[in-house]
C-alpha cells in the first residue's frame, strides 16, 4: 500500500477509535494534509472526520495543512519507527514535512492530531 | 496489613537563592552517610519524575538520593511577589538554585545528575564548579540545540498551556516506553504553571548557550558522564556527541529505545545504563 493510499483509510481508522474522537470532541477544523504530491482535504466536526477528499480541488479553503513527503509519512508509519521519524516536529525539525496557514486549531488541539496523524501506524505495512 | 508506603520521605527546605527567601519542595531515600546524588528535572516538570531512581534499593544502598522541585515548579512554592513578574531561568539563577540546595542540605561534594535543561547546567557546573562536586552526570545535554518550534505558544489564553506543552513533549518519548510510563510523564507537563515551560526554555535557548565554553571542562577535577537517548531529536545524539567530543575524558553513551525523559518515561530500560555509571563513581 502506498502512504496516500494507506492515509484514504483515515475515516475507518478513527470511526474504530472512540477514545480519539472523544479527546477531540470540541474540534471542527478543516485542514489539508499533503501525502507527497497528493493532498487530502479534512473536514472535522465534534473530533469525527465528516468528510475526507482524496486530490486537488481549487480555491478550497482551509484552516492548516501539514505537508509531508512520501518518504517521511512510510517512515513515520513504521509500527516502531525509527529515531527522527517517530513524531511530526521530528519530521519538520529534519525539513520532512511543514506546517502551513493558521495553526491555533492545531496547537490548540495537538495531542489529537498526532494521534489522527498517526493513524495509519495501526495498518499491517506495506504489503 | 501494613500501609504500603514508597520509601522516599518529602519535606520542604527553607533557603536562599540569590538572596532571595525560598521555600523548596524535596524528596529523599537512602542512609544519611550515602553519597548524595542530587538529581535535576526537565524543563516545566517537577521531582517526580525521579520517583523510580528514589525507590531503587539498588541505588540506595550507597547513595543518598536527594531530587528537588525547582522554584516555581512542583511543590516549591514560587517566591513571594511572583506574579508581578514574568518568571525567566538563567543560566546564573538555574546554578545558583542548584549550589544554593546542596548548601542547605550541607551535602559533601555530591554527584549531580540533571535531564534536559538539568544536563545543560550540569555542564555549565563542570565548567564553573567542578571542585565542588564528585561526578556529574548529564543526561540529554548537549552545548547547544537547534529550537524546533516557536515558545509563544507555551503560554497565552487561547491555547491550554498544560496540554500544548504535553503534547509537543510527548515526541520526545520513545515509542518502545511503556504507555503507563509515558502518560505519567505527560501528566507532569500538564500540571506545570503557566509560563513556566516558556521561562525555562529562556535559559535552554537564549540565555544558556555553552559552545565553547564547555571546552574548558576539566574532567580531572570533576569525572562527566553524558548519556543521551536515540528518540530524543531535541537533544539529538549527535548534539551530545558533538560536546563530548570537545571534552577531553568525558565518557559519553546513546541510550537505545530511550528519549528525552529517561528516567520516568522507560524506568527499566534507564536503569541498565545509569547503575554501570554509578557503580563506577561509588567505587
Amino acid at each position: 500500500m502506498s502512504p496516500a493510499e494507506r492515509f484514504a483509510r483515515l475515516p475507518d481508522l478513527l470511526a474504530a477509535d472512540s477514545d480519539l474522537r472523544r479527546r477531540g470532541r470540541w474540534l471542527n477544523a478543516d485542514c489539508r494534509i499533503d501525502i507527497g504530491a497528493e493532498p487530502f482535504y479534512l473536514t472535522l466536526r465534534d473530533g469525527a472526520l465528516v468528510d475526507l477528499v482524496r486530490g486537488p480541488r481549487l480555491l478550497r479553503s482551509v484552516a492548516f495543512s501539514v505537508s509531508g513527503t512520501e518518504d517521511a509519512w512510510q517512515r513515520h508509519w513504521q509500527t516502531i519507527p525509527e529515531p527522527g521519524w517517530h513524531d511530526l516536529f521530528a519530521l519538520t525539525k529534519r525539513g520532512a514535512a511543514s506546517f502551513d496557514g493558521d495553526l491555533r486549531p492545531l496547537l490548540q488541539n495537538l495531542q489529537y492530531f498526532k494521534d489522527l496523524l498517526a493513524l495509519p501506524r495501526r495498518l499491517a505495512e506495506a504489503s | 496489613m501494613a500501609p504500603a508506603f514508597d520509601p522516599m520521605v518529602g519535606r520542604y527546605v527553607r533557603l536562599a537563592i540569590d538572596g532571595v527567601a525560598h521555600r523548596l519542595y524535596f524528596e529523599e531515600a537512602g542512609p544519611e552517610n550515602g553519597i548524595p546524588l542530587v538529581c535535576l528535572h526537565t524543563a516545566g516538570a517537577d521531582n517526580r519524575q525521579f520517583r523510580h531512581l528514589l525507590a531503587d534499593a539498588e541505588i540506595t544502598r550507597r547513595f543518598r538520593v536527594l531530587a528537588f522541585d525547582m522554584p516555581w515548579h512542583g511543590k516549591s512554592t514560587p517566591p513571594d511577589g511572583w506574579e508581578r513578574e514574568e518568571y525567566r531561568l538563567t543560566t546564573a539563577s538555574y546554578t545558583a538554585a542548584v549550589r544554593a540546595f546542596c548548601a542547605a542540605l550541607e551535602l559533601d561534594r555530591p554527584v549531580v545528575m540533571g535531564c534536559s535543561i538539568g544536563g545543560r547546567i550540569v555542564l555549565n557546573l563542570a565548567i564553573e564548579h567542578a571542585a565542588e562536586f564528585r561526578a556529574l552526570i548529564a543526561l540529554e545535554a548537549a552545548d547547544f540545540q537547534k529550537p524546533w518550534y516557536d515558545t509563544a505558544w507555551l503560554h497565552r489564553p487561547d491555547v491550554h498551556g498544560g496540554e500544548v506543552c504535553a503534547a509537543l513533549i510527548s515526541g520526545l518519548i520513545a515509542p518502545q516506553s511503556p504507555p503507563v510510563s509515558r502518560h505519567e510523564t505527560l501528566w507532569m507537563y500538564m500540571q506545570g504553571g503557566p509560563g513556566v515551560f516558556k521561562g525555562d526554555l529562556y535559559f535552554y535557548r537564549v540565555d544558556g548557550d555553552l559552545r565553547e565554553k564547555v571546552k574548558t571542562i576539566d574532567t580531572k577535577v570533576c569525572p562527566l558522564y553524558l548519556l543521551t537517548g536515540e528518540y530524543d531529536f531535541s537533544c539529538t545524539a549527535e548534539d551530545t556527541l558533538r560536546t563530548a567530543a570537545q571534552i577531553q575524558g568525558v565518557e559519553v553513551q546513546v541510550m537505545k529505545e530511550l528519549g528525552h525523559f529517561p528516567m520516568s518515561e522507560n524506568p527499566a530500560k534507564f536503569r541498565e545504563y545509569i547503575l554501570p555509571v554509578l557503580d563506577r563513581i561509588a567505587r
